[in-house]
C-alpha cells in the first residue's frame, strides 16, 4: 500500500470544520499538544511504516 | 558517608623488568582493570594466553557505578567461572515499571521465556563484580599477571608488536607486547596515544546518582518516573542493589552545577522529597554524570585493539555500557587464540571489528532513541514525549513508544562473513551469527544446561534419532581445529524438549556453534564437505 494522496474523505468539509472546532478556544501550546496526540492516534491507526515514512515525507516536504 | 563495603587496597609490586632493566616481549597486554580488562584477561588465560594487566589505580570501582549485568553476559561469566557467585550476590529482577507523574503508565516484563539457567537481569555493585573476577583471576597464577599503579604513558604502535612506556611508583620502564587490548574506559588515554577520536553525539543533560543505603520496600523491580511530584520536569530512576543499598538517578538537565549538585546538603532535600522527610536513609555515594553516544570509527589499529567504553560510549538508559563491552571481550579471545596459535588467518582478527561495530551501532541506536525519549532536544520532540505519556496513561497503543531504556541484549551478528547463510530451512530464532539459547539439559544422569555444554571451543550441535553420530563429524573431535559433537537424543537428553523447540531439532540436524557460543551455520543433514567449508569461513578463511 502507498499513502492516499487523492481525495478519501467523503465529506472534506465536515472533517475540516471538526479539525478547526477541535482546537477552538485552546492556546496554541495546548494546540500543539493536540495535533501531537493526534499524529500518534493516527499513525497507530495505519500503523503502516512505509506508509507513514511517506506522509513524514510529504509532510516535511519545501522545509530545508 | 556510611560505607557497606570496604574497598580493598591492592599491593603495588615492583614489576620484574623495571627491577632489572630488561625489555621484556609479552604476549598480551590489557589495559584497564575494569569489568572488561578482567574479563578480556580471563577469557585469554581460559584459552592459555599469558597476559598482563595493567591498571592505573590500586582498588575497585568506586561506587556501584555500571550496577545492571544481563543475561549473557552472564553467561559469559558462567564459561569463564565466576557468574554463580554474582548472581548469588546480586538482585535478580525482570520487571520495569514506567510511572508519569503519580500514575503507573507502562509495565514491561524482560523475561517472558522461563527454563534458562541465568535471569534476564541482576543488579550488583560494580566493586563487587571487580572483586569477584579478580578473585578469579587469582585461580589462573601466573597465566594472569596484574599490576596495579602501572600507567601507560606513550606506546607505540608497530607493525608487529606494541612498545609500552609505564609509569609506577619507581619510575618509567617500557614493555612490548605481542597483541594489545585497551579497555580503559570512556575516557581512554590510550586511544588519545594513537590520535583516535570517538564521532558521535554528546548530550546536552546531566544525571545525578546517588547510592543510598536503607531499607525500604520498593520491590526488586526497575522503576522510572517522568515528572514524578518529587522531582517536577525532569526523570528519576530507582535500582535495588546487594546490602540495602539503592541506586537512584535523577535528572538534573543541563544548567545545573555539577559540582554543587553532588553535595550532601543538595542531595539529601531532593532524596526526601522522593522517600519521606522521615525516611531513615545513609549516603553512600554520589556522582553527576554527562552522557554520550558515540564510538570509534575501528575497533582495531593492527596489534591494538580495543574494548569496552574505550571503543564505544551509550548513555546508560538501557544498561548497555559494560554488557556490551563483555561481549566485546567474548568475541576476541576464541580469535585472537586462534590467529597466535596459527590455526586462523589475521583476517579472523577483522571479524571482531566488524561484529562488534556492528553491534555497537546497535546499542547506539537504541540508546539514541531512549535518550531523545528521556531528555528531549526540542520544544516538539518534548512535546510529542508528553503526548505518549498522556495518552499511554489511557490507551495501551501508546505503551510501546514509552521508552525509559531498551534494555541491553545481545545483538546477533546477522551479518557476520563469519556466517554460513543458511541454505535449508528453519525456523524459530537461532539464525547464523546468533548467541545460541541457553535449555535445561541431562547428561550422564545429571541435570545441566545446555550453554555449559557447549564449552569454549567450537562444538557440533547434533540431533539424532537413535543416538548415533555420522563418523566424518565424531572424527572432526581429532581435527587441527577441534570440533566437538554433542548429541542430542545421544549423550544430551533433551529434558523438557526446549533445545529441540528452540534450534527447530529435526533427525539429522547440525549447527556449528562458534567457541563464543554464536551459531555459525546449520544443515538439516550433515555434510562433511559443507560443513568444513562452514568451519573455514568461521575462521576467517574466506
Amino acid at each position: 500500500m502507498s499513502l492516499i494522496l487523492t481525495p478519501n474523505i467523503p465529506t472534506p468539509d465536515d472533517f475540516y470544520e471538526k479539525l478547526i472546532e477541535t482546537h477552538r478556544g485552546l492556546t496554541d501550546e495546548q494546540s500543539r499538544d493536540v495535533n501531537c496526540k493526534l499524529v500518534l492516534l493516527l499513525a497507530n491507526h495505519i500503523g503502516d511504516l512505509p506508509v507513514l515514512e511517506q506522509a513524514l515525507a510529504v509532510a516535511r516536504d519545501g522545509y530545508e | 558517608m556510611l560505607q557497606t563495603y570496604s574497598y580493598p587496597e591492592f599491593p603495588y609490586v615492583q614489576p620484574p623488568e623495571q627491577a632489572s632493566g630488561q625489555l621484556v616481549r609479552k604476549t598480551a597486554v590489557v589495559v584497564g582493570a575494569g569489568p572488561i580488562g578482567l574479563t578480556t584477561a580471563l577469557d585469554f588465560a581460559s584459552r592459555g594466553i599469558p597476559v598482563v594487566v595493567l591498571d592505573d589505580n590500586n582498588t575497585v570501582s568506586i561506587g556501584s557505578r555500571a550496577v545492571c549485568y544481563a543475561k549473557r553476559p552472564l553467561e559469559v561469566w558462567d564459561r569463564l567461572g565466576c557468574a554463580d557467585r554474582m548472581v548469588d550476590k546480586g538482585v535478580s529482577w525482570k520487571i520495569g515499571k514506567v510511572f508519569r507523574d503519580e500514575e503507573q503508565v507502562y509495565q514491561f516484563d524482560l523475561l517472558p521465556e522461563a527454563d534458562h539457567k541465568y535471569p534476564a537481569f541482576i543488579n550488583l555493585q560494580q566493586y563487587y563484580l571487580e572483586e569477584y573476577l579478580l578473585d578469579r583471576a587469582k585461580d589462573f597464577g601466573d597465566l594472569i599477571d596484574i599490576r596495579w599503579k602501572n600507567k601507560v604513558v606513550s606506546l607505540k604502535n608497530n607493525a608487529d608488536h606494541v612498545r609500552l612506556s609505564i609509569e609506577t611508583p619507581d619510575g618509567i620502564y617500557d614493555m612490548e607486547a605481542d597483541w594489545m587490548v585497551a579497555c580503559d574506559g570512556a575516557k581512554s588515554d590510550i586511544r588519545s596515544m594513537i590520535g583516535a577520536e570517538f564521532t558521535g553525539q554528546f548530550f546536552q543533560d546531566r544525571f545525578l546518582i546517588a547510592d543510598v543505603v536503607m531499607k525500604a520496600d520498593f520491590p526488586a523491580e526497575r522503576w522510572f518516573w517522568f515528572n514524578p511530584p518529587f522531582h517536577r520536569n525532569q526523570s528519576v530512576l530507582l535500582h535495588m542493589e546487594a546490602d540495602n543499598v539503592w541506586r537512584i538517578d535523577f535528572q538534573l538537565g543541563w544548567d545545573c552545577d555539577p559540582d554543587e549538585e553532588k553535595k550532601p546538603e543538595k542531595v539529601i532535600p531532593r532524596l526526601k522529597a522522593m522517600l519521606g522527610e522521615d525516611a531513615e536513609f545513609e549516603l553512600e555515594w554520589v556522582s553527576v554524570y554527562q552522557f554520550a553516544c558515540r564510538r570509534m570509527k575501528s575497533f582495531r589499529f593492527g596489534r591494538l585493539f580495543f574494548a569496552g567504553d574505550a571503543a564505544h560510549q551509550v548513555s546508560p538508559f538501557g544498561a548497555r555500557g559494560a554488557n556490551t563491552g563483555v561481549q566485546d571481550s567474548d568475541n576476541l579471545g576464541w580469535k585472537l587464540k586462534l590467529v597466535i596459535d596459527g590455526l586462523a588467518p589475521d583476517s579472523l582478527l577483522d571479524s571482531y571489528n566488524a561484529e562488534r561495530i556492528y553491534a555497537a551501532d546497535d546499542n547506539l541506536k537504541n540508546s539514541t532513541r531512549s535518550t531523545d525519549f528521556i531528555s528531549p532536544k526540542s520544544p516538539v520532540s518534548k512535546a510529542f514525549r508528553d503526548a505518549v505519556l498522556d495518552l499511554a496513561n489511557r490507551h495501551s497503543f501508546a505503551r510501546p513508544l514509552v521508552n525509559s531504556g531498551r534494555l541491553s541484549s545481545p545483538t546477533p551478528y546477522a551479518v557476520s562473513p563469519l556466517n554460513t547463510p543458511d541454505s535449508d530451512s528453519f525456523a524459530g530464532k537461532m539464525l547464523p551469527g546468533t548467541n545460541c539459547a541457553d535449555a535445561p539439559v541431562r547428561v550422564n544422569g545429571a541435570d545441566g544446561w545446555l550453554l555449559n555444554q557447549l564449552g569454549d571451543g567450537f562444538t557440533a550441535l547434533y540431533f539424532s534419532a537413535d543416538g548415533s553420530v555420522p563418523a566424518d563429524l565424531a572424527a572432526l573431535a581429532g581435527a587441527p581445529v577441534p570440533v566437538k559433537t554433542i548429541v542430542v537424543g545421544g549423550g544430551l537428553e533433551d529434558v523438557k524438549g526446549l533445545v529441540t523447540e528452540r534450534y527447530d531439532g529435526t533427525p539429522g540436524t547440525v549447527y556449528l556453534i562458534r567457541p563464543d557460543q554464536h551459531v555459525a551455520a546449520r544443515f538439516r543433514h550433515f555434510d562433511a564437505a559443507r560443513f568444513s567449508a562452514a568451519l573455514n569461513t568461521a575462521l576467517g578463511k574466506n
